[in-house]
């Protein structure tokens, strides 16, 4: 569904409304997006329309006679170009060729030869359209539209329709075929709301209902400003061929090694669903006891269960801080003091941890965080020097001159590969991994009776807010870069033979 | 995981002007290059090369098109149905609503879930937005924006932070303050603008930059800091209706959904769009990634909900049933990808069974249609929102507990 104007009631004197309503409409697409360029002058041309319906300073309009009616509101083609001079103060052509886009886009339309769309410097009729009817409101003059307008004048009086029009309406009868029943029930509608307005107000809607599809759908297809032949079609159908063109060079995978992927995803997370398995303790909303909370926070022990999802994949493992814990507590007892290949390690997640925080960081900070990364981690002689290939590390290099939030991506990918295939599988084979697997919780399910739950729901307790968390957790940053001293790469390479 | 996007080449020297910024891979005349946006756009604005006209390049559109669908018919060796029969089928469930948080005065529009698992925010028709301790019922944050049909919020992940917006075309970012007198409309950040209204918004991994989609057409990167304007999505032909970032360790892309009847997969990074599925066969309200990142679901007013594979580029599952007629309005999934949960516009909710293709659970019990329905981010629980304003969660009842005392029905 979208939001967009529905007609509700159309006003006799060009006075603008507009009822907001949610509704349920089938989308082709919007043509009115490719209009965007130009809506920004037919705004423009808006504030002068609305100028000129000034009582006390616009044009000057009377009533005529019509064949029978009396039409309300009806200005002459010379007192408009007389206006026109008047406010813009140029040539007779410019005037002319303004005032003849004026009607050319629906604004003014002739009530005499209502199908020439141009503005005559003469005592020639017209009248301003109704603001439902202009060009920049937000729905389109849509094809089921416009087959209702038509059928509408059909049950009016058969016969009635000219040949583009029989043209058009046949067309449409083709391929808007499954809604047709639709169409001629609205139309039937609207014919007899229009019955039941008086004469005058019938006319006059009828006018400007006729000389808007005059300006939508124009009888001869060139001369036309308001049609989608424009020059943004053909930049649209560039950019659509490209986009097909990657699309198809894309690669991909057969279904039945990405489908099967998908279900081996279900079936490692069966357990840990709540809506398949039960969660130990208890689940908190159904028993008003929070244990099932408590017990996964970044605490120093945690249940077998969330052991074991870390297991799943490095991002499991590192999405949970606490598993971040422990794979630290890995890097850190595994590889420190280690030949620098293997000290690459530890410098990784590091790295992999501070390109993050340059990416999702604010604007501002990059400069400063850009400059950071790489006095620690990329420059010679760093101090937590990540070893990557020479090309990758040429590229970073010569990007952070000009620090954008993804300088880092390439660097970031290969140290995030080599995580994700060595060092993790290392890490669930070490002792730290297994230790952890032995000593973690299995909480016992609770059972509680009918009066122990009434207490539970009248005790729930209140948590701590997440405000409150932030402001530990931002402390407890600050006091660990303030402890850990920096690691003195000179000292430690001197140790070390360099083979090469 | 989606490899492609993650080894791709997206930040580097453009091929074209030498520039270093966000790259996107596309191909000329079958050569791979990487081109900065503003290259892109210059060559599609070229216009009509020697040689070419509107009509050649429509011909070169229309069998691009049937080359696509060449390539990815090639690769349905299997059908989803096939390989789920190999997996058990589920026990009915039996999903009971556990609470109803009233407090709303209209039509609540949008509900999204904070990392503690147990707050919320939601916003409604009548402007404003609300921050509850779901567990305790409390209502701890109230705020109240100047326009009405507020349709999108957002918790951030710190939790320290709500963003909103709506029909004011803006989205704002409201820090929250444990002071519960301040007014929370003091220290709003403005911070994406549109020319439309906003349909939907999303934090990225950090509380600095909001990711919006809007009913002008576009998707929009922000820095909530600054507000400036960091990436642009352009691709939907109409109002795009929803967004989701992708849940994988690398959270380079994201799906939106429209009114176009596209639904379109874009690089963050670059702006490109790489993916796009236009199966529906009305406006997709609501787009949700699969929790390995791998695939996405749809729902529509065409009154089905779909399934896609990211890596085969293919729809794989339509959920529908003759009984619903009315168009769906949201999905989720739950925390194994196992249950869809899809809020429809006749009241009520359905759970599919995402593998098998049929129908689990029928939920009942709103008064009026579920504009949301989000599963809370440890799985144990869904949260409804719906025009009835009211706010429903509800959860698995085990036979083991009793039933649940009264009030909470």
């Amino acid at each position: 569904m979208r939001i967009c104007l529905r007609k509700v009631d159309l006003p006799l004197s060009p006075a603008p409304i507009s009822i907001c309503r949610m509704t349920i409409r089938t989308a082709r697409p919007n043509r009115g997006q490719h209009f965007r360029p130009r809506t920004h002058c037919l705004n423009k041309l808006e504030s002068i329309v609305v100028e000129m319906q000034d009582p006390k300073s616009g044009v000057k309009g009377s009533e005529q006679k019509l064949n029978v009616s009396t039409i309300p509101h009806v200005i002459t083609g010379k007192d408009v170009i007389a206006w026109i001079t008047n406010k813009m103060k140029t040539t007779p052509e410019e005037v002319q060729a303004f005032g003849t886009m004026l009607v050319a886009y629906g604004y003014i339309y002739p009530l005499q030869n209502h199908k020439k769309l141009v503005l005559c410097n003469d005592s020639s009729l017209y009248r301003f359209q109704t603001p439902y009817f202009w060009p920049t409101q937000k729905w389109v003059a849509e094809d089921s539209d416009y087959a209702i307008y038509l059928a509408k004048r059909n049950i009016r009086k058969k016969g009635m329709l000219e040949a583009y029009e029989q043209a058009h309406y046949s067309h449409l009868h083709d391929w808007l075929n499954h809604k047709w029943d639709f169409i001629v029930m609205q139309a039937t509608e609207q014919y007899k709301a229009g019955k039941e307005r008086n004469k005058p107000d019938r006319v006059v809607f009828d006018c400007q209902e006729r000389a808007y599809w005059i300006v939508s759908r124009p009888p001869v297809s060139e001369h036309c400003c308001v049609k989608s032949n424009d020059p943004n079609e053909s930049i649209t159908t560039i950019s659509t061929n490209i986009f097909y063109q990657q699309a198809i060079m894309r690669s991909k995978v057969k279904s039945s090694v990405s489908l099967g992927a998908l279900t081996k995803y279900v079936t490692t997370y069966k357990n840990h669903d709540p809506f398949l398995a039960p969660c130990l303790p208890s689940n908190p909303w159904q028993t008003d006891h929070d244990a099932y909370w408590t017990c996964n926070t970044r605490i120093d022990v945690p249940t077998k269960m969330r052991v074991e999802r870390w297991s799943f994949s490095l991002f499991e493992l590192l999405s949970d801080l606490r598993g971040r814990d422990d794979f630290k507590v890995f890097l850190k007892k595994e590889f420190s003091g280690m030949p620098p290949h293997l000290m690459r390690h530890l410098s990784n997640l590091a790295f992999w941890e501070a390109a993050e925080e340059l990416k999702w960081g604010t604007a501002s900070s990059m400069t400063s965080k850009a400059e950071t990364i790489f006095k620690t981690f990329l420059a010679p002689g760093a101090p937590r020097w990540i070893n990557i290939d020479g090309r990758t590390m040429g590229l970073t290099v010569k990007g952070l001159d000009h620090p954008h939030r993804y300088v880092l991506e390439a660097a970031q990918t290969h140290v995030f590969l080599l995580m994700k295939k060595d060092t993790f599988f290392r890490y669930l084979k070490s002792p730290v991994y297994k230790d952890t697997q032995k000593n973690a919780l299995s909480p016992a399910p609770h059972n509680f009776s009918p009066a122990q739950l009434e207490q539970n729901a009248q005790n729930r307790s209140l948590g701590v807010h997440p405000v409150i968390v932030w402001q530990q957790e931002e402390e407890e940053k600050a006091k660990a870069a303030a402890a850990s001293a920096p690691v003195d790469v000179k000292a430690m390479m001197s140790k070390i033979d360099r083979k090469k | 995981m989606c490899d492609q996007t993650f080894v791709a080449i997206t930040f580097g020297p453009c091929d074209c002007c030498g520039k270093a910024s966000p790259l996107m891979n596309i191909y000329i005349k079958s050569e791979a290059t990487n081109y900065c946006s503003f290259c892109v756009e210059v060559m599609a604005t070229q216009g009509l090369q020697a040689g070419e006209s509107a009509a050649s390049l429509k011909k070169e559109s229309d069998s691009l098109k049937k080359k696509l669908e060449e390539e990815r018919a090639k690769l349905s060796d299997i059908e989803l149905s096939q390989v789920a029969e190999k997996i058990e089928v589920l026990a009915p469930l039996s999903i009971k609503t556990r609470r109803v948080l009233k407090g709303h005065g209209n039509k609540v529009l949008c509900m999204d879930w904070c990392k503690d698992k147990r707050r919320l925010v939601s916003s409604s028709q009548d402007g404003k937005v609300i921050v509850w301790d779901a567990f305790t019922l409390n209502k701890e944050h109230g705020v109240t924006l100047p326009c009405t049909w507020v349709l999108a919020c957002a918790y951030a992940p710190s939790g320290c932070a709500v963003a909103c917006g709506g029909l004011d075309n803006k989205c704002s970012v409201f820090p929250l303050s444990l002071d519960k007198n301040e007014n929370l409309n003091t220290k709003k950040k403005s911070v994406a603008m549109h020319t439309n209204y906003v349909s939907g918004c999303t934090f990225t991994s950090s509380d600095m930059q909001i990711l919006t989609s809007s009913g002008d057409g576009t998707c929009a990167l922000w820095d909530v800091e600054s507000g400036q304007l960091l990436q642009s999505f352009h691709g939907h032909t109409a109002d795009v209706l929803s967004l989701d970032l992708a849940p994988s360790e690398t959270g380079n892309t994201f799906v939106s959904g429209g009114c176009d009847r596209k639904a379109n997969v874009w690089d963050m990074r670059s702006g490109q769009n790489i993916q796009s599925f236009e199966c529906h066969e009305s406006d997709i309200n609501c787009v949700k990634y699969y929790p390995s990142g791998d695939a996405f679901a749809s729902a529509s007013d065409d009154a089905t909900c779909r399934f896609y594979d990211l890596r085969a580029d293919r729809e794989v599952a339509v959920y529908q049933k003759d009984s619903i007629i009315f168009g769906a309005s949201t999905v989720d999934f739950s925390l194994s990808g196992r249950l869809l949960f899809a809020g429809y516009n006749d009241y009520t909710i359905n759970a599919w069974d995402v593998l098998k293709g049929t129908r689990v659970s029928a939920l009942f019990g709103h008064e009026n249609r579920v504009s949301r329905v989000r599963v809370s981010p440890d799985g144990t629980a869904l949260c409804s929102a719906s025009w009835d304003n009211t706010l429903r969660y509800l959860g698995f009842g085990w036979a083991t507990y009793s039933t649940v005392s009264k009030g909470f029905r």
